[in-house]
């Protein structure tokens, strides 16, 4: 007798799929044939040093920067061709990007929330500015706002159309460690919430340790490892992420496996 | 989020209005960039409106032109503020570090020179119509009353300088902020070519070639024929629209082609100099 076959399930689809992903600048390698895969609704840290590759990455996953070689793709659409499928599920934050100075942080959010379509826009933006604690500055020029009150108009920004995707690169830079923790704060909360893919590029092992259920370890464009953080302090034998972190920096990772 | 269209080629008026109302906003806050677009067109106007008086005084024919200066000076702003219009809104966004906001939002390349355009338009409306009223207050000349031949002129002038503002864009792109001059001079090379202040004929033979590939060449003989001689020249607008119609394709060609170098090059995350 015909017996029909088994309902295959849809095949998963990552948050974001890295394939061999290479980007070379005239003669440098900023990203030298990494791969990796993440999981929606997973929170994930990008560690490296200065020249790492984690920008040129993030770029290339937003398709601001073309790849050499390999592929990336967002919630299945490749970047950059098929970039117009996902922009409007994702957003970006980070202290290297401006918003208009002279615009009040109200025309800011207005502007934004139109490229992004977002419905009852007043509404979102007044549950924003509640959030990040930004109401009493909603009629300011964002110019005239400090470092950590810029922080949290460029975070409602990033937060606008609410992302199922948000890349952030150092999000806390510059910032008083109060407020940086503040920010992360929004952040974990904004997840729980949403349940969106975060990657997140920090020179911060804190706030890694604190955000992130797992890390890629980039060195000069390849990933030297990639584990949760508990993972990789037991295996590197130190006591914190950060000690990792010089290990990987100074080649001990290696002179270490090495003598295993 | 309401439903959003996927395809490169949408053109979206509401993310249109977004860009042309963060323009808006801007020079609604300063009133310094509101008397900037005003002040030189006026200064322009003073100059060669009074000398237009005095070469009057001196000459029967000029006697007879009257208004040829003026007219051609009102057109080369049309011709260079349409441009510096459209320039000067895409370099705000570099200079305010938000290009890469743009860039990754679902904002098209194709519907960001359409705010560009729309705001070259309303950035020389602001400039140009408080200057048109002072020529017909000092100097007696209303532009408005060549009609239908004045919207042919302008028509025709305001697409030239959007294909120079879109291909100044693209290389801002790509270069970043090095190329910045480009934006205020590169329209200064077309001036003597396009022969504002005076005929084609006077240039030499061979020169005369260039002149004749670039519309508002056709623009200016044209209006130099209207308000001279009274006669108003359509063989002389339809070449002008013919070659404006090659030239901003091209323009959107080159625009579209230097974004993807820029992609390629990664100038989109570094847009300074």
């Amino acid at each position: 007798m015909f017996e029909p076959p088994e309902p295959r399930s849809a095949p998963r689809v990552h948050a974001i799929a890295v394939d061999q992903l290479v980007k070379v600048y005239k003669t440098t390698r900023a990203v030298d044939g990494i791969s990796f895969a993440l999981e929606q609704g997973s929170i994930t840290g990008l560690l490296g040093g200065n020249g790492a590759g984690k920008t040129t990455t993030i770029a290339m996953i937003m398709g601001l920067v073309m790849p050499t070689s390999g592929t990336v793709k967002v919630l299945g659409a490749e970047m950059p061709r098929e970039r117009y499928q996902v922009l409007h599920k994702m957003n970006f934050e980070s202290p290297y990007v401006d918003m208009p100075h002279r615009l009040t942080v109200r025309q800011n959010l207005k502007v934004f929330g139109r490229l992004y379509a977002v419905e009852d826009l007043n509404g979102r933006i007044a549950e924003l500015a509640e959030q990040l604690d930004l109401t009493e500055f909603l009629d300011r020029p964002t110019g005239k706002l400090s470092a950590g009150q810029k922080t949290r108009v460029a975070l409602a920004k990033a937060l606008i159309n609410s992302p199922q995707m948000l890349l952030l690169d150092e999000p806390t830079a510059s910032l008083d460690p109060d407020t940086a923790d503040w920010v992360r704060g929004r952040l974990e909360r904004f997840r729980k919430e949403r349940g969106a893919t975060v990657l997140l590029a920090s020179h911060n092992m804190a706030e890694v340790e604190r955000l992130c259920e797992r890390v890629i370890m980039m060195k000069r464009g390849r990933i030297e490892d990639d584990d949760t953080p508990r993972q990789l302090i037991t295996r590197y034998g130190r006591e914190t992420l950060e000690e990792v972190f010089l290990d990987i920096a100074r080649g001990r990772g290696e002179a270490r496996e090495a003598a295993q | 989020m309401s439903a959003v269209s996927t395809s490169a080629l949408t053109l979206s008026p509401h993310r249109i209005g977004a860009m042309v109302l963060r323009y808006l906003y801007l020079l609604r806050s300063s009133w310094t960039r509101l008397l900037e677009l005003i002040y030189w067109p006026a200064v322009q106007l003073f100059v060669w409106g009074f000398l237009q008086f005095y070469i009057a005084q001196n000459s029967g024919f000029f006697a007879r032109a009257a208004g040829v200066f003026i007219a051609a000076v009102l057109m080369w702003d049309v011709l260079f503020r349409g441009q510096l219009g459209f320039s000067v809104s895409f370099l705000e966004e570099m200079w305010s570090r938000n290009l890469s906001n743009l860039m990754i939002s679902p904002l098209r390349p194709i519907e960001f020179v359409c705010a560009l355009m729309i705001m070259s338009i309303i950035r020389l409306a602001i400039g140009m119509v408080p200057v048109t009223l002072l020529a017909i207050a000092f100097f007696d000349f209303n532009i408005y009353s060549l009609g239908f031949a004045l919207a042919a002129f302008f028509m025709n002038l305001i697409l030239t300088s959007w294909a120079v503002g879109i291909v100044v864009a693209g290389v801002l792109l790509r270069n970043g902020m090095g190329a910045e001059s480009l934006a205020w001079t590169l329209m200064f090379v077309l001036m003597p070519l396009t022969c504002v202040y005076y005929p084609v004929s006077v240039l030499p033979d061979w020169l005369q070639a260039f002149a004749w590939a670039l519309p508002p060449t056709y623009v200016f003989e044209g209006m130099r024929a209207l308000v001279m001689q009274h006669v108003f020249r359509a063989d002389l607008m339809l070449a002008a629209f013919a070659l404006n119609v090659v030239y901003f394709g091209a323009g959107v060609i080159v625009f579209l082609q230097l974004l993807k170098s820029a992609r390629r090059v990664g100038s989109l995350l570094q847009t300074g100099e």
